[in-house]
């Protein structure tokens, strides 16, 4: 199936989860990213039983902060 | 040659009225852009919440770094870095800079304004190993 991740068309096998994608995607630091698929925010607990569909646009946000001391 | 960032003065203007206007508060935001090779050229910035309302912290709001974002795929681009504002501090990363800087692929942009009258902006690539490397800025016209 052709879905679209981080604004790439990627070719995915059918019935791939959330968490598998991020895997296989090889996303740094993947326990600090915020995932939204076709816009909707995931819940990090939904991630396992998330299973991608075809068409899906899938976008990766990481944590972003600091501080200056 | 290394890492160069190519930033239009609007853009760095833009940077500098949006910290100034969040004193005495770290302010922060993202930067749109292209790389080509080790060319990268920001194409737009989005100024976004300092949800902490701190001046010694700051965190982006996950919901605007949405909308950033999803704006620069729409202008078929993606998102190559931040920035963020030290109010009393140099432009240099923290240890909790970089301790949170999760992505090594980013340019990770620090404006001192430490000196009211001689803002400071810098830019760094920060690797896993947490390596922080100084990328020249080219400010252009």
């Amino acid at each position: 199936m052709k879905i679209t991740v981080a604004g790439n068309k990627k070719e995915y096998e059918e019935g791939i989860t959330l968490t598998q994608l991020i895997e296989k995607e090889e996303i740094e630091n993947a326990e600090y990213v915020t995932v939204t698929i076709n816009e909707e925010f995931i819940d990090r607990d939904n991630f396992p039983t998330t299973v991608i569909k075809e068409g899906d646009t899938v976008e990766f946000l990481y944590f972003m902060g600091g501080g200056a001391r | 040659m290394g890492i160069v960032l190519k930033l239009k003065k609007s853009d760095y203007d833009k940077i500098l009225e949006h910290c100034e206007n969040g004193l005495p508060n770290e302010s922060c935001g993202l930067l749109a852009g292209t790389v080509d090779g080790e060319v990268k050229t920001v194409t737009k910035v989005y100024l976004l919440t300092n949800i902490d309302a701190s001046n010694e912290h700051f965190s982006m709001d996950p919901k605007e770094q949405f909308e950033a974002l999803k704006d620069a795929r729409a202008n078929g681009v993606g998102i190559i870095g931040n920035f963020h504002s030290h109010p009393e501090t140099p432009s240099r990363p923290s240890e909790e800079d970089k301790r949170l800087a999760y992505d090594s692929t980013f340019e990770y942009l620090i404006l001192s304004l430490q000196e009211r009258d001689n803002p400071v902006l810098k830019a760094f690539g920060i690797d896993k190993e947490k390596n922080v490397t100084i990328h020249p800025i080219d400010v252009v016209e």
